[in-house]
């Protein structure tokens, strides 16, 4: 038998977590690791498995010892289980659905993206092996993918290095970084995606 | 089992992102529109956290497990470096909607195309090693 506090500490941390709970918890995991002795940043994970598959190589920008990174690989292996975990065993109330607000609902019917029963789901279905053969759906998710890695490599980082670790340090080239990442992401979103959908 | 404990780390990290949605293209597309505060707030609770943390560290000069004094290096200064791989890595976060950590979580939630996203995001940070020299830095 599973106490029953066990049970409802797990449909407590079940619920979808509100800003305040999942802010502080990022906050923590890059504490935990700076006392471990390495910089939190996801990205660099992307250099590190090019050089582990043989571009050490090929170029000296890939000429780095990757056993010394594999703390982080670990950490991006460990984010595979939880997200395993989460998606299994931690479903919420209302199942793995993204509370977008109505104004977000309004907006993305107005380029043509809706939803069955009003509630979106965390990944949009033309995220999907179904769509990968379409331009649109290789578009986005290809096209996202490589402009994310060549971007974060040329910034030097991504959200988990500038806009958490970089802001925390008050850093200011991780706040250019930063003002960049949101530039970039409105002119995606305001003025590209529009012809895409 | 000394490095277990950074899969314990993403664990971590990856029930915290897909629990508050931050894994989610729908959030990211509302973040963009200025529509909802959630992505806002993460972001923003993490950094005044991490300042407060930050500042702890130096000033009790805290030291890591290894026993050194915990010291966070300076990165080196420039404007169009940060500004435009920043635009471009933007442009993948809002086109894909998920940034390098969103995707690992999202693979093990059994979005298994994100496997796509990770080659092309392999291939990408491959292609800037190739032309860093001619990059604006």
């Amino acid at each position: 038998m599973v106490p029953q506090f066990l049970i409802d500490f797990r449909d407590w941390i079940s619920q979808p977590w509100p800003w305040y709970a999942a802010g502080p918890m990022l906050a923590l995991i890059m504490f935990i690791l700076l006392w471990f002795g390495h910089e939190f940043g996801i990205s660099d994970n992307f250099r590190l498995m090019c050089a582990a598959d043989g571009a050490d190589e090929m170029n000296e920008f890939f000429k780095i010892n990757w056993q010394a990174g594999e703390w982080n690989l670990l950490v991006a292996l460990g984010a595979v289980f939880g997200g395993y975990i989460a998606s299994h065993y931690l479903v919420g109330p209302d199942g793995d659905v993204a509370h977008i607000s109505d104004s977000t609902i309004e907006s993305l019917r107005q380029i043509g993206i809706q939803f069955d029963n009003g509630k979106a789901p965390l990944v949009p279905d033309f995220i999907s092996w179904e769509n990968i053969f379409s331009w649109q759906g290789l578009l986005i998710i290809a096209g996202g993918g490589f402009l994310v890695g060549f971007g974060a490599r040329y910034a030097g980082g991504c959200t988990s290095g500038h806009a958490i670790s970089g802001l925390s340090a008050l850093q200011l080239p991780s706040l250019i970084a930063v003002v960049g990442f949101f530039l970039g992401g409105l002119f995606m979103t305001y003025i590209l995606l529009p012809l895409i959908f | 089992m000394r490095m277990s404990r950074y899969i314990f780390v993403g664990i971590l990290l990856g029930i915290t992102l897909y629990k508050s949605e931050a894994v989610s293209w729908f959030r990211i597309y509302e973040m963009f529109h200025f529509q909802s505060f959630q992505l806002y707030g993460i972001i923003g609770s993490a950094v005044v956290a991490g300042i407060l943390i930050v500042r702890l560290i130096k000033k009790r000069h805290m030291h890591n497990i290894e026993g050194q004094e915990i010291v966070i290096k300076d990165k080196a200064m420039s404007v169009p470096r940060y500004l435009i791989g920043g635009f471009i890595f933007g442009m993948g976060w809002g086109l894909a909607g998920a940034c390098p950590a969103p995707m690992f979580i999202l693979l093990g939630s059994g979005v298994t195309v994100f496997i796509v996203y990770l080659v092309a995001a392999m291939t990408g940070t491959f292609l800037y090693g190739k032309l860093r020299k001619r990059l604006p830095h």
